[in-house]
């Protein structure tokens, strides 16, 4: 019996310290397990000035320019929003109102994208539903 | 009680109850899958963003909940095995992990064919897709370590201090998307919220859901079968099963 309780204790003291490991690890490296940064981090500045990073956020109604495969459109998080400028394809869920993530760095405040992903919200409903969504919220 | 449960989870007891057990998982999985797909892919309605396209969350979904519970059920008969010694929980442990890899490998897979069309890439290191494979990872890992050793006592006691050691990876996957920007979107599907507004989609959501689960019951019991005759291949009642199967 005593044996037994020893061996409970063991495997509760391995899940505690792993556990325990694992936050500390990942607190220390929580800055780069952001896969993307608001307009807000990178107007606070926290964009690094060096290599490329990630903008991520909505893409601001009537924003969208097209020239050719050149595209320029605004991504806000509704508290700061950046001009983005990108030239290639754009994948199927482009579109305004739609959350956007881009890579690439600032130029002189536009930011300049090599890479644009489309990033979808967790809802999901058919057309119709969607429609009468839309309209009790114009209603508003 | 603690009797009844050593009988049970006597061997020999195992292998001739869990016979007829198969077929309490194998046919109400085979019912749920048929009326799970024809909901899937007839019943339930096109989605206003994606098309036709998020039909396949009717198989990613499942699987990627299933690669966690199915790792949960590891972990835990590995801690049961360690702390009282029941051989019987080793045996579910061992032949759960490759179900297991298979699930989290079809989650992965078709998150990427998910992802190619929808997000414009088959992949990228944030942290829901990062840790998902992490627990790809862990299962080989606990595969590997399991046969590694050539006293299976010693292979199912380290195997099973890993499978524990791995545990804090499933609240990871399932925060990630809560505690980091991630291009992965949020659950659909949680205990306060469903953001699934369409009845139909959310039925055969669910139904794919239980489907994978009876799968699952099948599938282990099956390999579990065997592994207990392999594990007991010396002892009396094996070589009477063996007999009467020639």
């Amino acid at each position: 019996m005593r044996k037994r309780q020893n061996r409970m204790l063991l495997v509760s003291l391995l899940v505690i310290g792993v556990s325990l490991a694992s936050y500390l690890g990942l607190k220390a490296f929580n800055e780069n397990l952001l896969y993307f940064l608001s307009p807000t981090d990178v107007a606070k500045g926290r964009a690094p000035k060096d290599k490329d990073f990630r903008l991520g956020g909505m893409i601001v109604k009537d924003s969208i320019e097209h020239d050719g495969i050149k595209v320029v459109f605004d991504v806000t998080d509704y508290a700061n929003t950046f001009r983005v400028n990108y030239s290639g394809i754009l994948p199927d869920l482009f579109k305004e109102g739609q959350g956007v993530i881009t890579t690439g760095s600032l130029v002189d405040g536009v930011f300049m994208a090599t890479e644009v992903l489309a990033k979808h919200d967790e809802n999901y409903m058919p057309p119709e539903v969607a429609d009468a969504l839309e309209k009790a919220k114009n209603k508003q | 009680m603690w009797k009844w449960i050593q009988t049970f989870a006597s061997p020999k007891n195992f292998y001739q109850i869990s016979q007829k057990i198969i077929l309490w998982f194998l046919i109400p999985f085979i019912v749920l899958i048929l009326i799970g797909l024809y909901w899937g892919l007839i019943v339930a309605p096109t989605d206003y963003q994606q098309g036709e396209s998020y039909r396949i969350m009717f198989i990613h979904v499942p699987a990627a909940w299933m690669s966690m519970f199915v790792y949960l059920v590891l972990a835990i008969s590995g801690g049961i095995g360690l702390i009282w010694r029941i051989k019987l929980a080793y045996v579910i442990a061992k032949v759960s992990a490759p179900i297991g890899a298979a699930f989290t490998f079809l989650a992965l897979i078709t998150g990427a064919v998910w992802g190619k069309p929808m997000w414009g890439t088959w992949w990228v290191w944030d942290a829901r897709l990062t840790s998902e494979l992490i627990l790809l990872f862990l299962y080989l890992a606990y595969i590997s370590l399991n046969n590694a050793f050539d006293n299976p006592k010693t292979a199912s006691k380290a195997s099973s201090v890993l499978a524990i050691m791995g545990l804090v990876n499933l609240p990871i996957i399932h925060y990630s998307v809560k505690w980091w920007n991630t291009l992965h979107q949020s659950a659909s599907v949680s205990v306060n919220k469903v953001a699934i507004q369409d009845v139909d989609m959310l039925i055969a959501l669910l139904l794919m859901g239980m489907a994978f689960k009876f799968l699952y019951g099948a599938l282990m019991l099956m390999r579990a079968r065997d592994e207990v005759l392999v594990i007991e291949q010396n002892s009396s009642w094996v070589k009477r099963v063996i007999m009467e199967h020639r």
